[in-house]
């Protein structure tokens, strides 16, 4: 019983960075009808950038102070990177194809993957691009000899605790942003329509501009709250949780705000169990076993709604 | 699967060779002319060594090492006056710790630059990728410290240009089981291992054989892949079958997470583990978590022999830092390959071979490298133990 506890621990820890970063596919896909494959890697940046921020001018002491500063300089780092790629990338694409803009989805992940793995340009303060080689996280927050709460038998880090709560928080938050504000209001008329939201007024440009933000803030700080328990980053560990946070975004209902939260969450849990109780070689597959179960029984997602598509 | 795709490579890369070659070469035989290639007179007389090595990467600690080492022995050779009157150069590539690149990388080195002997890897998945290429030119690779068993063999047959300076997995296997069986009297060991991998695949399977021999149970063996970096569903499903160790044949940095993640959940038993645990960043990233753990290592630092002392001592002048099991196996694999070069009539890759097979009782840091009819040196191993984050040598098993 307690390894059944222990393991929907871990999952739930492990969960929800998939639902964080697949809230940032769910809402461009939501606007832009786009999946943007190079959001694994804004994860990976967001994790980098809280490398530099930690590591540069020597670091420092582990402190909350410091925890919250790098956590929100590299939200900032991503927010922008988002606006960037959104605004070269896919803006003058926008009236193409939507395959088009796919496959620059897949070179923009290309771009970071194999940039961030370039032999340095220059190495003060930083080495940067970071090259191949893994880096390790700096300690953000020093919990002492004891690291762990334990509740009747089962162990809960601390870090993870606390990445839950932050993660927890920001869903909120983002709850709060897409149905509480004007922006929202904004966001979700242009997911409705962009053509006659344009026409009532909403800056659709704007609005595009800050969802693709507001994905990559999000997918920093699910970079943050991952590599601080477990520190080994290198450019290419994007790549899997990208990959299966979208997949958590279509068990939820790809578009769907909530539904990418509780797909990540499903996600998370589902791999625990699986490959806890049956073998451990699995993880990854079944991901993507998922999303074919998803895509032959319910393609909407748990949350979706059909839509018929007009011909 | 990796081991094909790297084959597939191989395959791919020798056929190109085979374009480069002239088109008149006749028939099937080697590829090397018996006679030193023109480039190599030309390049100022100097006999040229390469060496393939993960300078970057998930293991660049064991590239960066054994480069340290064998440029270590070379200065130290011209030193004395080279190899039959000749320098000794190297070139060293890097392979980024990925088995395709490690396969490209040695047939530049032996169809380009045309050198005399291939040096390297440090990893027996690379090695495995480097070994069709020596074969198929005819160049003798010594591979520093890859411990699979079929980084010489090749379907029961020993591959002919193949040779290592270090001891194979069922010995290093064997004596962590011993360790753990009869010095520790555990009697229930879990095991985690790198699926993906061929050497964390290899040393698992020697232990688990070796242990339950001995009467031991394996109680839980679980798998991980190259590159994850949550291990706690691996973790939490080996707590709960109460093993008194955990045998973890892998590379440093996956150790480490490892370790750090099984304190977390609050496992506090001793984790063991093989050659692969050796590196300074091992313990940098643990930062304590691997205390109470022991594993199996080709030298340590601290035998007392005067050659082993000289050596650290050297390599402590050249780079500051405390030569690991890569840095004195990257050492030995130069100088038997030095030393294979003086004694051989000429420089070709047959005569070549034929020395490096024959050495006897060479006297190298590691141990004394004779290499048996299989190729592979017969050494002792040590057991390491770590006590406050800081390797300690425990004892010495003989084959």
């Amino acid at each position: 019983m307690t390894e059944f506890f222990q393991h929907l621990v871990n999952g739930v820890s492990v969960g929800t960075i998939y639902a964080l970063i697949a809230l940032g596919y769910t809402m461009v896909y939501g606007v832009l009808k786009l999946i943007n494959f190079a959001h694994g890697d804004v994860y990976m940046v967001g994790a980098f950038s809280g490398y530099y921020l930690g590591t540069v001018g020597g670091g420092g002491q582990p402190s909350f102070i410091r925890a919250a500063y790098i956590t929100l300089g590299a939200m900032i780092v991503c927010g922008l990177l988002g606006y960037v790629i959104e605004r070269f990338a896919y803006r003058p694409l926008r009236d193409q194809a939507r395959l088009t803009s796919l496959i620059t989805a897949i070179g923009v992940s290309f771009l970071l993957e194999y940039g961030f793995q370039l032999t340095p340009w220059f190495r003060e303060p930083v080495p940067f691009p970071p090259g191949p080689s893994p880096r390790f996280f700096p300690t953000l927050l020093d919990f002492g000899p004891a690291p762990s709460l334990e509740f009747l038998g089962v162990t809960v880090p601390k870090i993870d605790a606390l990445g839950l709560v932050l993660a927890l928080a920001l869903m909120l938050l983002l709850q709060h942003i897409v149905y509480r504000t004007r922006f929202g209001t904004a966001m979700r008329a242009v997911s409705f329509d962009p053509q006659v939201a344009g026409l009532m007024g909403i800056p659709v440009n704007r609005i595009i501009s800050m969802t693709f933000v507001l994905g990559s803030a999000l997918a920093a700080a699910a970079g943050i709250i991952n590599a601080s328990s477990r520190p080994k980053i290198e450019p290419l560990f994007g790549l899997m949780s990208g990959l299966k946070a979208f997949v958590a975004a279509v068990l939820g209902g790809i578009g769907n705000v909530p539904g990418a939260m509780a797909g990540g969450l499903l996600l998370g849990v589902t791999e625990e169990y699986v490959a806890g109780y049956t073998s451990s070689s699995y993880r990854d597959a079944i991901a993507f076993a998922v999303l074919i179960l998803v895509l032959l029984l319910r393609p909407e997602g748990l949350f979706g709604r059909a839509t018929v598509e007009k011909v | 699967m990796r081991f094909a795709s790297a084959m597939a490579v191989a395959a791919l890369a020798l056929a190109a060779a085979g374009c480069e070659r002239k088109p008149a070469a006749p028939g099937p035989s080697p590829a090397r002319a018996p006679t030193p290639s023109a480039t190599a007179e030309a390049a100022g007389d100097s006999i040229l060594i390469g060496h393939v090595a993960s300078l970057t990467g998930d293991q660049a600690t064991y590239g960066v090492s054994s480069d340290n080492g064998i440029k270590l022995a070379i200065a130290e050779l011209n030193a004395k006056g080279g190899v039959k009157g000749r320098r000794l150069a190297l070139r060293t590539y890097d392979d980024e710790g990925i088995p395709e690149k490690a396969a490209a990388a040695a047939t530049r080195l032996a169809v380009h630059d045309q050198v005399a002997v291939l040096l390297g890897e440090v990893a027996s998945s690379r090695s495995l990728a480097m070994a069709a290429i020596a074969d198929g030119t005819g160049v003798p690779m010594i591979s520093t410290a890859s411990t699979h068993p079929r980084v010489t063999r090749d379907r029961g047959r020993t591959r002919p240009y193949v040779f290592r300076v270090c001891f194979v997995d069922p010995f290093q296997g064997a004596v962590m089981a011993k360790f753990a069986r009869e010095h520790l009297r555990l009697a229930k060991v879990a095991v985690l291992r790198d699926v993906g991998n061929d050497y964390s695949v290899g040393l698992a399977d020697f232990f688990v054989a070796r242990f339950e021999e001995l009467g031991g149970t394996i109680v839980s063996d679980q798998g991980f892949k190259a590159g994850d970096r949550d291990f706690q569903v691996q973790l939490t499903a080996i707590a709960s079958t109460r093993p008194q160790m955990i045998y973890v044949p892998a590379y440093y940095a996956d150790v480490a997470l490892i370790g750090r993640q099984a304190r977390e959940l609050g496992i506090g038993v001793p984790l063991a583990g093989g050659d692969g645990w050796d590196s300074d960043r091992l313990f940098e990233i643990a930062r304590g978590a691997l205390d109470g753990s022991y594993f199996t290592d080709h030298y340590t630092h601290e035998n007392p022999a005067p050659l082993v002392q000289r050596f650290v001592q050297r390599y402590r002048e050249a780079y500051g830092a405390v030569p690991d099991a890569a840095a004195a196996l990257g050492y030995d694999a130069a100088r038997v390959a030095a030393d294979a070069m003086s004694r051989a009539p000429d420089l070709s890759g047959p005569a070549l071979r034929e020395a490096i097979g024959k050495t006897k009782d060479f006297p190298g840091v590691t141990g004394r490298i004779s290499l048996d009819a299989s190729h592979d040196a017969v050494k002792p191993a040590v057991v390491i133990g770590i006590e406050r984050n800081v390797g300690r040598y425990l004892t010495t098993v003989e084959p």
